[in-house]
């Protein structure tokens, strides 16, 4: 499912669903992406708008176009892992800054996830 | 991208009222647009002057370079705010009648579609709900090859999920070669849509920009600042 919200430009949030999706393994490195008119029809989204996205992540090398042939997800598990890593930093970095407003130190804040881990 | 439309200094008058006032606007092929704007704005004015049947009480509005005629209704596909269609018709009646029409027409376009809405085609078009004969409408608009598409007020009437479908369709007939342009007030509904958003205000324009922009700028989606330019 794709959503979008009401205060970001929707190339952004496409290409940031796009992210999770090669990060989380839903889109495995070397695979062929979908085209701009099967994202386009399944996320209700402007063609140009997936265009633009399409192009973010070109930029990045996270897909690279071949001529013909489409889009493929690079095969450069390293790039994906760091992909990861940096999508992890942003929750972790908002799990702080919600925590802060609350009053917890950032070390109380760790200690709090570890507690709440060994419940579960 | 070339240009469809272009209005210069476009005006309509009805007696003293003014429903379209000195508008300049280009249309580019290849984008989806949304003609937005309140009740008596100047929507269905604009749209009608682009498909000749009204004349512009000053300014001019061009098709291709050309006023509008019979070059540029082979062209233009056009969905009316209401019906246009004989309903003594059956459903299978109409889509010959747009086959005969329309060199543009794509018969087995409109035959999917209306399977895909449960439309059977031997029902009398009169005893259809409102709903369905607005779906009828759209599907032989929609079934055209056309070079613009005018909508005006297309998905008003009908449930949420055949507007879902309806907005996937257009999306999927969507091609570098075609403009669409979609009145409506369900700005929510089509904003993911739309490659532009332009805001009629008593028959002038007061915005034209890219979806992205105006969230990328302003924070907030089209619909938030429609409710904000317009609030009464």
């Amino acid at each position: 499912m794709w959503d979008f919200t009401d205060d970001k430009p929707i190339y952004l949030q496409l290409t940031e669903q796009m992210c999770l999706r090669i990060a989380n393994g839903t889109y495995k490195p070397g695979d062929k992406f979908p085209s701009v008119r099967d994202i386009a029809t399944e996320a209700g989204v402007n063609p140009n708008t997936v265009q633009r996205a399409f192009a973010e992540l070109e930029r990045s090398g996270i897909v690279c176009a071949q001529r013909t042939a489409g889009r493929f997800i690079t095969e450069d598990c390293d790039m994906i892992y760091k992909l990861r890593e940096n999508l992890a930093k942003e929750h972790a970095d908002n799990y702080l800054k919600k925590m802060a407003s609350l009053g917890y130190s950032r070390n109380e804040a760790a200690d709090f996830l570890s507690k709440v881990k060994e419940e579960l | 991208m070339s240009i469809i439309v272009e209005a210069r200094d476009l005006t309509k008058h009805y007696g003293s009222d003014i429903a379209v006032d000195h508008l300049d606007l280009t249309l580019e092929k290849g984008q989806i647009i949304g003609l937005l704007g309140p009740n008596g704005s100047g929507k269905t004015t604009f749209i009608k002057m682009i498909n000749g049947l009204l004349t512009p009480t000053s300014g001019m509005i061009l098709i291709n370079g050309e006023k509008p005629g019979v070059n540029s209704k082979k062209v233009i596909s056009y969905l009316p705010e209401r019906c246009a269609l004989p309903d003594w018709m059956r459903i299978n009646d109409l889509v010959k009648m747009y086959c005969d029409f329309f060199a543009d027409f794509n018969k087995d376009k409109a035959r999917t579609m209306l399977a895909d809405l449960h439309l059977d085609e031997k029902k009398n078009y009169k005893t259809l709900s409102k709903g369905n004969r607005e779906k009828v409408q759209l599907i032989l608009c929609m079934a055209r090859e056309a070079e613009l598409y005018c909508l005006d007020e297309p998905i008003g009437g009908v449930d949420p999920a055949a507007r879902d479908y309806i907005l996937r369709t257009i999306l999927q007939n969507y091609n570098e070669e075609a403009a669409v342009l979609i009145s409506t007030h369900l700005i929510q509904d089509v904003e993911s849509t739309l490659d532009r958003a332009l805001f009629l205000k008593e028959g002038t324009l007061v915005l034209n920009d890219t979806v992205d922009n105006i969230r990328e700028q302003r924070g907030k989606s089209v619909d938030a600042l429609f409710r904000e330019v317009f609030a009464c």
